[in-house]
This record gives C-alpha cells, structure tokens and sequence, in this order.
C-alpha cells in the first residue's frame, strides 16, 4: 500500500506570495496585563497584529498579487482560487470569489474556502495540486491566511497571529519547484475545537503536544522520507507547522533535522502561529533563500488533528522570479509595536455597547 | 446599505479599474461614460497601476458613521502616475509620518462594515510602498 499522493502529471509551484501585516504585539505586554509581569516562559516573543482595515480577504488578495507577480501569467488563466483559513470573514460568502474577483481571476475559475484548522492551507495546495496533476486546470490557487483570536488572558492569546502565503501550481516545467511527492496523515483528535458561534476556541492544553502535533506532524513527515527513500540530511531546509517557538524545534530535532535545516522557514518566535498560514508562509521564508537543486521539505498540523508533507526540489527558475514581489522577511520587518490597549480596540475585544 | 451599488463598483473599488477615451486617450477616475476633453463616448475600461504620490492631505479624528474603527486615519488627495487625482484614504502609517509628495502604492482594505450582520465593504486604500 502506497502512503505517497502524487499527480501522474509533474506539477509544481510557479509562483509563491506572502504577506504579513505591519503591527507588532510583545508577548510580555501581554503577561504584564495577565501575569503580574511574569514572562520566564513566553511561548514566542511577539506576534503580528492585522490593523482594523485588515481580514483574511484582504491579506489574501495581497499575497495572491505577489504569487502572480512572480508566476508572470494573466491572471485569467488560473482555474482555481481555493483559501484554507479558519478565520474566513464570512461565515456564509466565501473569501475566494472576493480573491478572485480583486485578482482579476473571476470568473471562469473554482473557487472554494478551505477548513482543517492550521492545515486549511497545505490541504488547499494539495487539492491545487491534484487539479493541475490530473490536467484539468493549467494553473491553481492555494492560499493558506488567517487572523487568529485568542480569549483574553488564555494562553493562545500569546501566539494567535495573522499572516499567511499563497502559492501558484502550474506544470513542472514552468515551475521554480517542482512536487517530489506528498503525504497526509489525519486522525480523529480533539485537541483543539471551536463550536458555531463560538468566539473563540476551547483547547486540550498538554493534550495538543504529544498525541496531537508531534504524533501527526512526526508521522506525515516520516511516511514520506520513507516513501521517497530520503533522509533528514538530504533536505536543504525543512518548515514545520509553528504554534510556538518550541514545537517546531524539537519535532526537527527528532526527526534528525538540525537547527540550519529549519532555520530559514522559522518565523515563529517574532510573529507568533499564524495558523493555516504558519507553514505555508515560512515555506514562502525557505524559497526566499532557496538555491536551484535544493530540497525543501514542508510539514503542516491541523488540530482534529491531521498533517500534510510535501517535498519539492527547486528549480533555476527561483533566480529569475524572487526579487519580481517583497521577500518574507521584508514583511517580518517591516515592524510597528502596538500597546495591548489598542489591539483590545482592533481586535473588537471590547464591547462597547 | 445599498448591496446593488456596492456590487456594481466592485472592479473599481478592487482594481483601481478607470476609463480610457479610445479616440483622444484620455484617463478617467471613476470610469466616465463620456470623455470630459473630446465628448467622445467611446470609452473602455483601464486599470491603473495604483502607484503615485500624496498630493495634500487631512487627518480625520471625527469620522462619519460606519468609519469609527479607522480613527485617527488619514485621507489623501492622490496624483497617480498616469496623471490622475483621486481621494482615497492611507493606511499602514501613522498620521505624523505622512507627507506631500509622498510615494505611495495601492492596497484591498476594509472600507466599512455594516454593523456585525451586514456587508463588509472592501476598496482600494493607499500605503508607503513595500519594495520587493
Ligand atoms: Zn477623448
């Protein structure tokens, strides 16, 4: 029995995208109004804030532009717009006609919101992948975007972020990374669960580290390094899911990786876990640095729980295209702090009537 | 809200799409069904490029309804580089780092929301720009 899900077809990543948005919030301003100041063991050490004009559409979109900018095709000859996000804006209207109405993408295409928690996004690009693999598109969307909320004073609220990435697949040859192959790996695990109409999400606390992101995240990585017959030393730079700084760091470590492997995808610790966009914008952090003939291994957790491997070989065409759209880091950098009262304001956590 | 209206002006408000006179060339923000130089009504739709250059501006500390979540914000009178003035409001920058002839690109934000059940309304705004 095969585990690997890979198009008979060659496909690969013609264009990729990021976006960040500009504000910052310290996690010890967070502990100051929460823990009387106590901050030994902050999970990251700031995180991305949207500003009140941004959502998941809007950041979408500017990400989108990036991956056309550096794919180089017309916007209307891409089939399919599909987000993965678990802050869609809507809760009825999807986020990817308002993509692809801004792109200049719409009409002729699909278009579709994605849900798994943080694997919306990678589960987006596989499904772009096999709709580019089978022949029945040329080009496809995945965006993986979202906004995250946290309760106030829970421990998610020191990491819940936003940002995200999308990405161009289109056929191998035109493709600055083209798909070695790819693994899914889904259980049923309440780790981590948001009811309807629920504002914010309920957590399994130690419950969503060993049987939830480190069983899925270590077991898809690990069934595709054996499917494709590949060790972690074979791998120029690997991005794992980031919830917080640690857990990516220690699933590389018992994986074999070593801390340059990860090092470029790792953006954790100063934009905090930017849910279904943590893995697909680190990977966006990875092709920013990545060499043609470098291999780069992906790995995403979503909690329910489920993780998605892929593995791509860069192309000489990554040369040609990085500098046509902003770097990663030029986002990550590009860094204004706000005070906890104002992200209160922002992020409507006040009731004002 | 006027959900028709808002939908009719989507391409505009997204893309920056204009009006481009096919006899005497000349651009127009928003689209205009007659040429306001040769009264020509030969016009097709042009989008701009969304990069240009704040031309005067006004810090809004008393917004009108629906606006209130923006404040303090900036609005701008904007010089495209195709030779058009638009109003449009900034965004991603404080309201003291702002200056005349300031370098601008255009970005989708949220414009407004009606209330927490209605349409949320998305639109060009301008930023500094974020060379790649
Ligand atoms: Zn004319």
């Amino acid at each position: 029995m095969t585990r690997k899900l890979k198009p008979n077809r060659d496909v690969g990543i013609v264009g990729y995208g990021a976006y960040v948005p500009r504000y910052r919030l310290a996690a010890e301003a967070i502990a100051d109004v929460w823990r009387g100041g106590q901050n030994a063991t902050l999970p990251v050490e700031s995180k991305s804030v949207p500003g009140p004009d941004e959502d998941t559409v809007t950041m979408a979109i500017e990400a989108a532009q990036n991956a056309l900018r550096r794919a180089g095709i017309a916007p209307e000859v891409i089939r399919a717009v599909w987000v993965g996000s678990e802050s869609h804006p809507y809760a009825v209207k999807p986020t990817s006609t308002i993509v692809a109405q801004a792109l200049g993408i719409a009409p002729y295409t699909n278009a579709a919101d994605f849900e798994f928690a943080c694997k919306a996004g990678t589960e987006a690009m596989q499904a772009a992948i096999g709709f580019v693999g089978s022949g029945m598109a040329e080009y496809a969307m995945a965006i993986g975007m979202d906004t995250a909320q946290g309760r106030p004073g829970d421990a998610l609220e020191y990491t819940a972020a936003a940002g995200g990435a999308a990405y161009i697949f289109g056929p191998a040859e035109e493709a600055i990374a083209v798909l070695e192959g790819s693994v899914s790996y889904v259980t049923d695990t309440p780790d981590f669960f948001r009811r309807a109409y629920q504002k914010y999400p309920e957590h399994g606390n130690r419950f969503t580290g060993e049987p939830a992101y480190f069983h899925h995240v270590l077991s898809a990585a690990q069934a595709l390094m054996d499917e494709l017959g590949l060790k972690s030393e074979d791998f120029a730079a690997v991005v794992f899911h980031q919830p917080n700084s640690k857990f990516p760091q220690r699933a590389a470590r018992k994986l074999g990786f070593t801390r340059e492997q990860i090092h470029a995808g790792l953006l954790a610790p100063v934009i905090g876990n930017t849910y279904a966009g943590a893995s697909p914008l680190g990977f966006t952090a990875a092709l920013d640095e990545a060499k043609p003939g470098d291999r780069l291994l992906i790995v995403s957790f979503g909690s329910g729980a489920g993780s998605d491997a892929m593995s791509f070989i860069v192309t000489d065409r990554i040369e040609e295209v990085r500098d046509r759209a902003p770097r990663t880091r030029a986002y990550i950098e590009r860094r204004q702090a706000v005070d906890y009262a104002t992200y209160l304001r922002w992020r409507k956590k006040v009731k004002v009537h | 809200m006027d959900i028709p209206r808002h939908w009719r002006l989507h391409n505009q408000r997204y893309k920056l799409e204009g009006s481009r006179c096919t006899r005497c060339g000349t651009l127009a923000f928003p689209p205009r069904p007659i040429c306001r130089v040769c009264r020509s009504r030969d016009m097709e739709p042009y989008t701009f490029s969304g990069r240009g250059t704040v031309y005067s501006y006004s810090v809004v500390y008393q917004s009108p309804e629906g606006f209130e979540a923006y404040v303090p914000y900036v609005v701008a009178l904007i010089d495209l580089e195709e030779g058009v003035r638009i109003t449009a409001q900034l965004t991603d920058v404080n309201p003291d780092e702002v200056y005349i002839g300031m370098p601008v690109e255009m970005v989708v934000r949220k414009i407004r929301e009606d209330g927490e059940r209605g349409l949320i309304v998305y639109g060009y705004k301008f930023r500094p720009p974020l060379t790649a």
